[in-house]
């Protein structure tokens, strides 16, 4: 039978974005290992709410990793320190070795995502800048035969991997230019391998670094933290793949 | 119009307003309805169309694909979405695949196929015609896909691949790995994001739907609360379309996303919209058996993985009983000694038959003491993919399954290409949903419904694939049409007005609950209620159902009910975050809208597809239907708390598909 694990967890608590925030300490105790940690988070909330408090407010939606929802900072590193896994996907079995310790919670911080409330934070820059041009033009009734147009499969596969993004912002978190190179790039890498994205492909990748510049991204800071920080492992190749494009474009005019 | 036109007055009965099939005409087959039909409805003149505001509450697959193709029209659009963003609606989650009678395969699929394939699965409680539509209209939607750059699975030499899905022969499944739900969502939330590039949708994300707002019985807008600030907000528009998902949560436990919820339709079925089928729901069998009371929610592993794995229990309950204690290890069960159920009862079919057959198989193994989960009650049967690692290699199940395995080892600490898998059925997909027309309107003028929200295709079960099949068909190639037979005959576009004094009254009664809601100031967090409610409502009206037990729930639904307006614990205030202000809101909801689940479940005393009354049985155990007495939809008219809500039916034909004993022998 699994033992129960027992935890201080310090959170940051921030009401409102002009709050000016600060950390309370609450003990979360006789923590199953196989519990996930919002699950842990929600035994704490629930007794928050009996008791009339104001639980932590966090993201979260799927519970699954896919949707994106959920993330802030585990003892200073985004989703936590197991590596390819979402905060929602990270179990307490990760923490055996920490049992009786005090684990930090922190809001993502980055200047374009701004805090909510408590671990809450706006990213909705992400989707400016797919609204910027992070599309293939094609209207609903106007596409022709699915395989009227074969794919390669080493595209196919690889434009697959760089769309698997699901936009948690953990890259941007983890970036001490808060940069979002990886986010975009794998936008822009997706669509760009692909024949259905290659028409817009030159004037996609100018307007999406366009507009990420305009959401006050940093640049990139060659640490390669992103990739590291990334749920889903999108690989640096994709930031290579978007300054390829830009560079192109840019002769292009 | 109103409820009355499309009730004849003496009996309740619906009319579809499809258009006329008659298998002995040709000019009036199932064929060509669709055709026909769209030629036949009204027409707004492109012109006219940036004249007209609609709203649309939802971005998944439906509300987003609807919304995209809609200002791609010219149509003005208000779209809205609880979470942050639009991409992250629960379509994100869906797994396996999408069906498509493409017969890229040349394994004998047709669009007859498919609609024959969905009208047996559904246990002969669909419309024939709109499942002929859906499954026309099937492969529009892959090839839109494609176009828009999703990446599905491709083969060597770079054309798409196919995989096969429970109910069904052929391989007529789409997919982009485990992921095929997250790159379609992707798909339309692009197509969405040019239109809000081109200023044709007004993206309203963290806004969740409170009420509906009807103007002379039209639905002409919503009444929605800012989940960032908390300020109650009104929208007018020319009509109203809710893509608000299913409400499996109301069994607290289900593989639905956290916050998926029954308020909008439920909002909308206060205000006379007709609920139609809401006994319908699906249990789905591959789930990850729950492991403790602590737990969130269930995860789902995808159907997809029953095309490779087997399905079985140890052959005695001494055996199981060892397995349980960890005493033997799965993989040290001689061959002999293990049950291969599904392929056993089911030759034909083997390990793809319907959820429905394979979940109530599994807890029939259960419910006999052969249960696998090493959890107090042992539920769970184990999934092996020992013969596919063997046959192809591990590097091709990786290949297949890669990200499944994963995230299975990351929950249970269990690697499944050493030992099978534990699984178990969970609540997964609600057929039931608003009553909607051909035209997908509901009974309410105005109000349209797409997606899961809506009742229309599957019938009593859903096929696996088929539910991406339907949002999509619904908001690219359906809705979009049928949406100007209704604009083009409303009045005046313009005509709603948030100052109207119907939305201040429905604004009032929308705060004043809210209010009431922080002002119970009990000591139970809002979790306690809804838990208690979805145990209850697993155990009376989930994979089985009888009559002592429906009628035991509608008691106890009151009960669970009246102790939360009495003792629930809502911290915080309404102006701003307030998480478990909007739970509680949603729970609220739950507790009404679970009455009505029950009532439809114990009229309906035969058994179909995932509605399984124990009184109502073969000799086998599979479904017994009563076509005498149950062959139609029935939809339900909300009277006000705690009164017996009026059931309507629409009597259901069936041209083509004859109604037979399913069999999948
Ligand atoms: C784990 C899992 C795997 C699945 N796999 C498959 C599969 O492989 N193949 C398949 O065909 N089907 C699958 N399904 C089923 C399928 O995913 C869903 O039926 C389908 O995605 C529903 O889409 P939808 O657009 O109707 O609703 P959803 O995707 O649920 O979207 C609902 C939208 O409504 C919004 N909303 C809800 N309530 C409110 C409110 N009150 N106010 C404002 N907005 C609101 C939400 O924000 C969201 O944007 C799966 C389901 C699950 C749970
Ligand atoms: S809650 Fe969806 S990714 Fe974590």
């Amino acid at each position: 039978m699994s033992g129960t694990l027992n935890f201080t967890l310090k959170v940051w608590r921030q009401n409102g974005t002009k709050d000016s925030g600060y950390f309370e300490e609450y003990e979360a105790k006789d923590i199953s290992e196989h519990m996930s940690f919002l699950e842990m988070m929600d035994i704490v909330n629930e007794k928050l709410e009996a008791e009339n408090k104001e639980p932590i407010v966090f993201e979260h939606d799927c519970r699954e990793g896919i949707c994106g929802s959920c993330g802030f900072m585990i003892n200073g590193q985004p989703h936590g320190h197991k590596s390819r896994t979402t905060t929602c996907q990270l179990h307490m079995r990760e923490f055996k070795y920490m049992d009786g310790g005090t684990i930090v919670l922190e809001p993502f911080s980055a200047k374009p995502f701004k805090v909510l409330k408590d671990l809450m934070i706006d990213r909705s820059a992400f989707d400016r800048v797919i609204q910027s041009g992070g599309y293939v033009s094609i209207r609903t009734g106007s596409a022709p035969d699915a395989h009227s147009i074969a794919v390669e499969k080493d595209s196919a596969d690889k434009a697959f991997d760089a769309a698997t993004c699901i936009g948690c912002g953990a890259c941007v978190a983890s970036c001490p230019n808060a940069s979002a190179m990886l986010f975009t790039g794998a936008k822009v890498t997706h669509l760009g391998l692909i024949p259905q994205g290659q028409t817009e492909r030159y004037s996609r990748v100018q307007e999406m670094v366009n507009q990420m510049d305009s959401e006050d991204f940093g640049h990139c800071s060659n640490f390669g933290e992103c990739t590291l920080a990334c749920p889903k492992g999108i690989s640096l190749d994709v930031i290579s793949q978007m300054n390829k494009d830009l560079l192109v474009s840019q002769f292009k005019g | 119009m109103t409820t009355e036109d499309y009730t004849t007055e003496s009996n309740n009965t619906l009319r579809n307003n499809g258009p006329e099939i008659d298998p002995n005409d040709p000019n009036k087959s199932i064929e060509s309805a669709w055709d026909r039909h769209r030629f036949d409805i009204k027409m707004v003149n492109p012109a006219n169309k940036r004249k007209y505001k609609i709203i649309v509450v939802g971005t998944g697959l439906a509300g987003a694909s609807a919304a995209a193709t809609l200002g791609e029209l010219g149509y003005n659009v208000l779209n809205f979405c609880f979470q942050d963003s639009p991409r992250r609606a629960h379509s994100i989650a869906a797994q396996g695949g999408i069906n498509a009678a493409k017969n890229y395969q040349n394994d004998g699929d047709s669009v007859y196929r498919l609609f024959y394939d969905t009208v047996k699965g559904g246990d002969f409680r669909s419309r024939e015609s709109n499942v002929y539509r859906l499954a026309q209209v099937s492969v529009n939607i892959i090839d839109q896909a494609v176009a828009q750059g999703v990446p599905f699975g491709r083969e060597y030499g770079g054309l798409l691949a196919n995989r096969s899905f429970g109910g069904a022969l052929v391989s007529r499944t789409f997919y982009a790995k485990g992921q095929t739900g997250q790159q379609l969502l992707l798909g339309a939330y692009q197509a969405h994001s040019r239109m809000v590039d081109a200023g044709k949708i007004v993206m309203k994300t963290r806004t969740e739907m409170l009420d509906l707002v009807l103007i002379d019985g039209e639905a002409k807008g919503i009444i929605v609360r800012n989940l960032v600030t908390g300020e109650i907000e009104s929208y007018a528009a020319d009509c109203v379309v809710l893509a608000t998902g299913g409400y499996s949560n109301v069994f607290f436990l289900s593989t639905n996303a956290m916050g998926c919820n029954v308020t909008s339709t439920w909002r909308a079925s206060r205000r006379g919209a007709l609920f139609a089928n809401p006994c319908y729901t699906q249990i789905h069998p591959t789930c990850i058996p729950q492991a403790g009371d602590y737990q969130s929610k269930l995860t789902l592993m995808s159907e997809s993985l029953r095309n490779d794995g087997r399905v079985w229990v140890p052959k005695t309950k001494e055996l199981a009983e060892q397995v349980r204690s960890g005493a033997i290890k799965p993989r040290d069960i001689k061959e002999e000694d293990r049950d291969y159920y599904l392929e056993r009862i089911y030759p034909t079919f083997g390990n793809l038959v319907p959820r429905d057959v394979a979940s109530r198989a599994a807890k029939r193994m259960c419910d006999d003491g052969k249960g696998v989960a090493q959890t107090e009650r042992g539920y769970g049967v184990f999934l092996d993919f020992k013969d596919a690692i063997e046959r192809d290699g591990e590097d091709a199940v990786r290949s297949r399954y890669g990200n499944l395995f994963e995230m299975y080892e990351r929950i249970t600490d269990d690697n499944p290409y050493e030992t099978p898998m534990r699984i178990y059925p969970a609540p997964h997909y609600t057929m039931g949903g608003l009553w909607v027309d051909y035209n997908l309107m509901s009974n309410v003028p105005g109000l349209f419904v797409i997606g899961e929200a809506n009742f229309s295709d599957h019938g009593a079960n859903r096929l696996g694939a088929s539910a991406l099949m339907q949002g999509l068909a619904d908001g690219y190639f359906i809705l979009p049409y049928t949406i100007g037979h209704y604009l083009a005959q409303v009045p005046k576009a313009g005509f709603s007005d948030v100052k109207r004094p119907e939305f201040t009254k429905t604004k009032e009664e929308a705060i004043e609950r809210l209010e009431k809601l922080l002002n119970v100031n009990g000591t139970k967090s809002c979790d306690v209620f809804h838990r208690d409610l979805g145990y209850l409502m697993l155990d009376k009206v989930g994979m089985g159902r009888d009559k002592e037990g429906l009628e035991f729930m509608l008691k106890r639904v009151r009960e669970i009910r009246e102790d939360f307006w009495e003792n629930v614990s809502v911290p915080g205030t309404a102006d701003g975050l307030n998480p478990s202000l909007e739970k509680a809101n949603r729970v609220a909801d739950f507790l009404e809208f679970a009455e009505v689940m029950v009532y439809d479940a114990l009229t309906r005393s035969e058994s179909c597809g995932g509605h399984f009354r124990e009184e109502s049985q073969t000799e086998e155990g599979e479904a017994k239907r009563d076509d005498e007495q149950f062959c139609h939809v029935a939809a339900w008219e909300y009277r006000g708390p705690g009164q017996e809500p009026i059931r309507h039916t629409e009597e259901l034909t069936f041209d083509y598909v004859k109604p037979s004993q399913r069999s999948y022998k």
